[in-house]
């Protein structure tokens, strides 16, 4: 507390006890953070840490529900994204948010273009773009080109670029680097090196240790929806030590016992699976009665595996068998037919109809198999649906309420039992309890546990590994598309598999090694 | 996609503020019937309602000589239901269309299409039966053409049926040379004329075609499909429903009912030609969309549709017999689309939701200004 004292003036940006609540979940529980000027600040944390929603408050998206927001030492809410950039606080997101069909300097210069009477000088906005693409050491970068023919990289020297034209005093960067090749990533430190020479703040957000050694000044790290640790130094803090409060948990999660039944014969067999620039050379096996969990950050291919397997997308290599019998690429309905149900990763978006009934979202894939003739029998469907509703204890028991009002766990329930109404073997769950509230989470567990024990076969992917380890009796840990360990969930610890997950960190040159 | 999503969010946020996860398994203990989403429906029915008592009461007070007589009455309102009754039919196959989450621009040109090629010559040689399923086979066969281009060529909904739409009207000029088909059939040219029971019949075609409409969105397995697709296509998709196919079908029910209006029309004029029902695509998209029906899909009444078909017709009866212009016609009919898209958007975000932002944002605004 005393450093903060001393170095007071120097804090451009301070947090304290910011919560911020979704429908069903607590997205930010009590956040700190204190950002100084001239600093490079990394923010570290597992996936569903609170790291985006974070970024949402300051960046001006969302508003939290309560705490204090200090911008410049005075306290502050605003109104909207518009609102944020004009204090000085500019947000560079993973997805760049800039105009594809209007040149570099239009979109440097979107919203605030030089003008007088409703006319853009075309010329001058050129130029101070020129100039602006110059500070940051790549003027070489033509004003007036389209921004769809610039790569990656150069799209975010250009997202850069406009932060500057707002004169922004705090940029936040969501995993720059993500997006980069390994010499582009130098650049951008560079770059980095020498916004922060200027002055000016940079909030970091990566999940590669490496990285936030070598750019990163100060380390605050989120841990389900609270900061676990503030203004950890970047370079001299152990990785075990960062590690760890990234993954200990406040909340010890209840995972059910493992029976000790042994598996039974094989439901799923999957070979050389693949898709180019997304996975390569999958294999694995579920057999029934068994839950096969996959380890893997975003964008290691571990979802893309799952819904290619399921049909979703169409599998390039490779081959898919369900019982036996070898499934069609790309065809949900082929895959569902075999028995194969999956709950999506985003349940909103891609699997509930939220203003329609409980009952019709769980009959979603079933409903045919009620009707006569073609027609439906509402009656049937709502018995139904409410016995594999009791059997989920699914909270409220009225079938017939709009899935829209319920929490995310019980949206969740309601997706697991749309295919426990049909005839399912295999059940596929990506990021099961994601916006699920600890409490809930230990149903869904037991109610995955449950299914097992009943010959089902499951095969789940989370971004929390504990979950994964807790939950599976069989582990994959995937990395930029690859499957880079398989073993018994008993046989690997928390902070191993998260060294494997993780691109980058200290112990890469071993995880090539059990690759190989 | 992302954009529905958002909204989605938005609109839920009020719902899920209202009562916390613990509170509302006990609210939901209690019957919920008032917030049961067809009661909602029937609302926004009884607002129909209002508006059409509103016309007649508007009506009675500007002709009160019309209005005298009981007789001249029932049979005004015999002349709105005949008006409504064409573009009634092909508002519910665009009813369809929209809840499953497209549009179909094309639905005048079809009828004009379907017309013409039913009163051709040749067709009539056929008999009514033959002019009967000609229209049918022509407007399911052209409804088809568009799905497909949609479903399986992967159109934008808005581009396929606004090239049917210029092809159809098209060919439609081509097949008559542009001249008026004269319907020779004394039975195509009775439908119009006659009555059952006081009602006339083309109003008792589009009742059981509402019917039957009404049956197939909420008791079938086609209906449940149409929701759930319109309502979610990645959902509907992931959950094994066949999309494509399903919403090739929507097409060629829309087409279908663009055959059966043909008919209608052509016994109406006892004639055909390629100019027919101009503008009844926006007609009918205006009035499922204030009938309820929402444009980005996934929900929409039949009932609802049927009453937006009708209250445009009563107030174009309205300014008949007031001797209105029709300029000043089109200039009600354009507010009251406004009006009724502002009423919808107005529910999705929710009085609370807009009392609870102002009663939010003033105080925290009045602190920014004073630091």
């Amino acid at each position: 507390m005393s450093e903060q004292v001393v170095d007071s003036a120097d804090v451009v940006l301070r947090l304290s006890d910011v919560v911020k609540t979704f429908p069903g979940v607590r997205a930010l529980d009590g956040v700190e953070l204190e950002v100084r000027a001239g600093e490079v600040h990394c923010l570290l944390g597992q996936n569903g840490a609170g790291k985006s929603t974070l970024i949402k408050v300051l960046a001006g998206v969302h508003r939290p529900d309560s705490g204090r927001v200090e911008w410049l030492g005075e306290q502050v809410e605003f109104s909207g994204p518009q609102a944020a950039m004009k204090a000085g606080i500019a947000t560079i997101y993973q997805e760049l948010d800039l105009v594809d069909y209007l040149t570099v300097a239009e979109n440097i210069y979107l919203g605030h273009e030089p003008r007088s009477f409703g006319f853009v000088h075309k010329g001058q906005a050129a130029r101070q773009a020129a100039e602006l693409l110059g500070r940051l050491g790549h003027g070489e970068i033509p004003a007036g080109r389209m921004v769809k023919s610039l790569p990656a990289a150069g799209k975010q020297i250009v997202s850069m670029a406009r932060a500057l034209s707002h004169s922004a005093k705090l940029i936040i960067m969501d995993e720059p680097s993500a997006v980069l090749a390994h010499d582009e990533v130098d650049n951008l430190f560079r770059i980095i090196r020498e916004l922060t020479a200027q002055g000016i703040a940079v909030v970091y957000i990566s999940h590669r240790l490496e990285e936030i050694r070598e750019i990163g000044d100060r380390v605050t790290v989120l841990k389900d929806g609270r900061t676990s640790a503030v203004n950890l130094p970047a370079r001299s803090t152990p990785t075990r030590d960062l590690v760890s409060r990234m993954t200990g948990r406040s909340i010890e999660y209840v995972f059910p016992e493992r029976p000790n039944t042994a598996p039974g014969e094989r439901l799923l067999e999957v070979r050389g699976l693949g898709r180019s620039g997304e996975f390569t050379h999958v294999d694995l096996d579920v057999h029934a009665g068994e839950i096969v969990g996959i380890a893997g950050l975003v964008g290691s291919g571990r979802s893309e595996v799952l819904e290619t397997i399921f049909g979703a997308r169409q599998a390039e290599a490779g081959t898919v068998v369900m019982n036996g019998k070898t499934l069609p690429p790309g065809n949900v309905a082929a895959a569902v037919r075999a028995g194969i149900g999956m709950a999506p990763e985003e349940r909103k978006s891609q699997a509930l109809l939220l203003g329609e009934p409980i009952y019709r979202n769980m009959t979603l894939t079933t409903f045919p198999g009620y009707a006569t003739a073609g027609f439906t029998d509402a009656g049937k469907e709502q018995s139904e649906a409410l016995r594999v509703a009791d059997q989920l204890e699914l909270r409220p028991r009225d079938v017939r309420r709009a899935v829209r009002t319920l929490s995310g766990g019980n949206q969740q329930k309601v997706v697991v039992g749309r295919w426990l109404l049909g005839d399912t073997r295999l059940l596929i769950l990506d990021e099961p309890t994601r916006g699920v509230d600890v409490g809930a989470r230990a149903e869904l567990y037991q109610v995955i546990r449950d299914l097992a024990a009943n010959g089902v076969g499951v095969l789940l992917v989370s971004s929390e590994v504990p979950e994964v380890l807790g939950l599976s009796d069989r582990v994959l840990v995937m990395r930029e598309g690859r499957v880079v360990r398989s073993a018994p969930a008993t046989e690997l610890n928390e902070e191993d598999v998260l060294d494997l997950v993780m691109a980058g960190s200290l112990t890469a040159a071993t995880t090539e090694e059990v690759a190989a | 996609m992302s954009v529905r999503s958002e909204e989605t969010v938005k609109r839920e946020a009020p719902d899920a503020g209202g009562h916390g996860a613990p509170a509302s398994g006990a609210v939901a203990a209690g019957p919920r019937w008032w917030r049961n989403e067809s009661a909602e429906g029937m609302w926004r029915n009884l607002g129909l309602v209002g508006v059409l008592l509103a016309l007649f009461a508007i009506g009675a007070i500007i002709r009160p000589d019309l209005y005298s007589n009981i007789d001249w009455v029932t049979n005004n309102m015999m002349v709105i239901l005949t008006q409504a009754a064409a573009i009634g039919v092909v508002t519910v196959g665009m009813t369809f269309v929209i809840i499953g989450g497209g549009i179909d621009l094309s639905v005048g040109a079809l009828i004009a299409l379907s017309g013409v090629w039913a009163t051709t010559v040749a067709t009539q040689s056929f008999g009514p039966a033959g002019m009967i399923f000609t229209a049918i086979a022509v407007g399911v066969g052209a409804g088809l053409v568009n799905g497909l281009l949609i479903a399986y060529g992967r159109l934008v909904p808005f581009i396929a049926t606004l090239a049917m739409l210029v092809a159809a009207r098209g060919l439609a000029a081509a097949i008559s040379g542009k001249q008026t088909q004269v319907s020779g059939d004394q039975f195509i040219n009775s439908l119009a004329k006659e009555r059952v029971l006081g009602v006339p019949l083309l109003v008792i075609i589009l009742l059981v075609v509402a019917g039957l409409g009404w049956v197939l969105l909420n008791r079938t397995t086609f209906g449940r499909r149409t929701v759930a697709i319109g309502g979610n296509a990645e959902a509907a998709r992931l959950a094994g429903i066949n999309v494509r196919g399903h919403t090739m079908l929507l097409y060629a029910l829309s087409g279908l009912c663009c055959g059966i209006a043909a008919i209608m029309l052509t016994s109406l004029a006892t004639s055909s030609q390629a100019a027919a029902a101009e503008l009844y695509e926006l007609d009918a998209i205006a009035a499922a969309i204030i009938g309820g029906t929402l444009l980005s899909g996934g929900r929409g009444t039949i009932v609802g549709s049927l009453f937006g078909v009708i209250v445009f017709s009563a107030i174009t009866n309205l300014f008949a017999i007031a001797n209105l212009p029709t300029e000043v016609q089109n200039m009600v009919k354009g507010a009251i689309i406004v009006v009724a898209v502002l009423i919808q958007q107005l529910r999705f975000s929710s009085v609370t939701q807009f009392a609870r932002r102002h009663g939010l944002s003033r105080p925290k605004a009045g602190t920014q200004q004073q630091t």
